[in-house]
């Protein structure tokens, strides 16, 4: 690794402030960064290690607001909650699926949202479950929809010095269920080809967001107004399927080819679906 | 350079690091500990598993300034006493969990993790636990066995 300078602020406005110099980067697990850096994918002046500030520790629950994830959870801490398992089961199927025990010991939840790749696992269900962010700054605070938080790949809402303290998710209502579906080459220690969650609540909404598949996580809006307040027959479930498939914009890279992406989204989405009635 | 106080395998040490140095390279450097091996450097092959206050993790994806004030259980501390080595030790050995032995400090490190908390893995929670270590010789097979086998008697 090159050079840098390192800190370790004792506050939130402390590392705000130290965020302001050219280069900065926050580091909270380091499994992308710590990466990035050493294949000189990115450059750091100046990091700032966020995990000794008070406050944005941990998990929480409360049947009102939901679960709130604490920039510090870790991917381990929520695959080994039982309350996640319970009323997140999407999510904690995502998270145990990335990368190995070794990483999901270091890797935080609110780390791989903000890296902001288009396969990463968290993402699909957190966009399913209407979860939001929230975001300390320069100019104060505020809170937005995970679904809004994307610009591209590697690129989100964030601006130099802004900080994400915390992921809110709503409580699931009664009778919800969810499920994703990780789809790779193998079955460990691989990026996702196409991931799909799906939150569905029963004689109301169903929502289902791709990953992999578009330069962002993707919502298929066309294929949830379908499902709208509707019974899951297996003929509405395949025209479901059909309709996020012609919503997703896949690429072709090492990992497969656009067809086969598009291909997948169809399955996977009936899958998913099926499983959930 | 930061001085940094931490515990590696139950002995107190201060080690003055630069901040940009993987745990991994303090280890095998300023430490000496030479047990550790690095594979790839990028967490991809679990080579340099060690326990930071007891958690399994990549020592080359944790800055060495990191591990202040930690606990640091490496490959070297594992041993009960300095003429025993420990059952996994004793059964990577008796069942061949081990051919070039790279891949052998990671892979027992993260068993020692796994054995804490599950004294009794079926092989599919040991092959789940050991999905972040990679090994190019042994096929696995032998090294469930040896896990298994010395989780029965650490029970
Ligand atoms: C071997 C390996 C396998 C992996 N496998 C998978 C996988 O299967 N699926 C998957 O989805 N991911 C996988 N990953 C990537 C995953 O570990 C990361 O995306 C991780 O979750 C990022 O969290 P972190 O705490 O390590 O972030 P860091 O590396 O510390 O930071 C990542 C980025 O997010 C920014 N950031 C972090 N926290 C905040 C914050 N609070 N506010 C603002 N910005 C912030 C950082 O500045 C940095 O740009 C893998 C990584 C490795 C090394
Ligand atoms: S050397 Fe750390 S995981 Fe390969
Ligand atoms: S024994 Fe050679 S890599 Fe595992």
């Amino acid at each position: 690794m090159r050079r840098f300078t390192y800190h370790e602020p004792a506050t939130l406005d402390e590392a705000v402030s130290l965020l302001a110099a050219p280069n900065a980067q926050i580091l909270a697990g380091g499994t992308d960064l710590l990466v990035e850096l050493k294949e000189q994918l990115r450059r750091a002046d100046c990091v700032v290690n966020i995990k000794k500030i008070p406050g944005i520790a941990g998990l929480a629950y409360d049947d009102k607001a939901g679960l709130r994830i604490g920039a510090l959870a870790t991917a381990r801490e929520v695959e080994v909650s039982p309350l996640v398992l319970d009323k997140y089961r999407s999510l904690a199927q995502s998270v145990r699926e990335l990368g190995s025990i070794q990483v999901r010991h270091r890797a935080t939840i609110i780390g791989n949202v903000c890296r902001a790749s288009p396969s990463a696992d968290t993402i699909p269900p957190l966009i399913a479950d209407g979860a939001s962010l929230r975001i300390c700054g320069a100019g104060g605070e505020r809170t937005l929809k995970v679904e809004d938080f994307f610009l591209g790949p590697g690129r989100t809402v964030l601006k130099p010095g802004d900080v994400v303290t915390e992921i809110v998710v709503p409580p699931p209502p009664p009778g919800t269920r969810k499920i994703y579906i990780k789809h790779g080459r193998r079955k460990a220690m691989e990026l996702a080809t196409v991931g799909v969650a799906v939150t569905h609540v029963p004689g109301a909404e169903t929502r289902i967001v791709l990953g992999a598949v578009a330069p962002t996580p993707l919502r298929a809006r066309h294929a949830e107004d379908l499902l709208r307040g509707k019974r899951l027959t297996d003929e509405l479930i395949a025209k479901a399927a059909q309709a996020a498939v012609a919503e997703s914009r896949p690429i072709s890279n090492v990992r497969a080819s656009a067809e086969y992406r598009r291909e997948m989204v169809g399955v996977l989405t009936r899958r998913a679906l099926e499983q959930l009635r | 350079m930061t001085t940094i106080a931490l515990t590696i395998n139950g002995e107190a040490r201060e080690l003055a690091v630069e901040p940009y140095r993987s745990l991994l390279d303090v280890l095998r450097n300023e430490a000496g500990l030479t047990g550790t091996k690095k594979g790839c450097d990028v967490g991809d092959c679990g080579a340099c598993t060690v326990l930071v206050d007891g958690k399994p993790v990549n020592s080359c994806l944790m800055l060495g300034v990191e591990a202040d004030g930690s606990e640091v259980l490496t490959i070297e501390g594992l041993q009960p006493a300095p003429n025993r080595l420990h059952p996994l030790q004793e059964a990577f050995i008796r069942l061949g969990g081990a051919q070039c032995g790279f891949c052998t400090p990671g892979m027992i490190m993260m068993a020692a993790a796994l054995l804490a908390e599950n004294p009794s893995p079926s092989e599919e929670e040991i092959r789940f636990g050991i999905a972040g270590n990679i090994c190019r010789c042994t096929g696995y097979t032998k090294i469930v066995e040896a896990i298994q086998a010395a989780g029965k008697e650490l029970a």
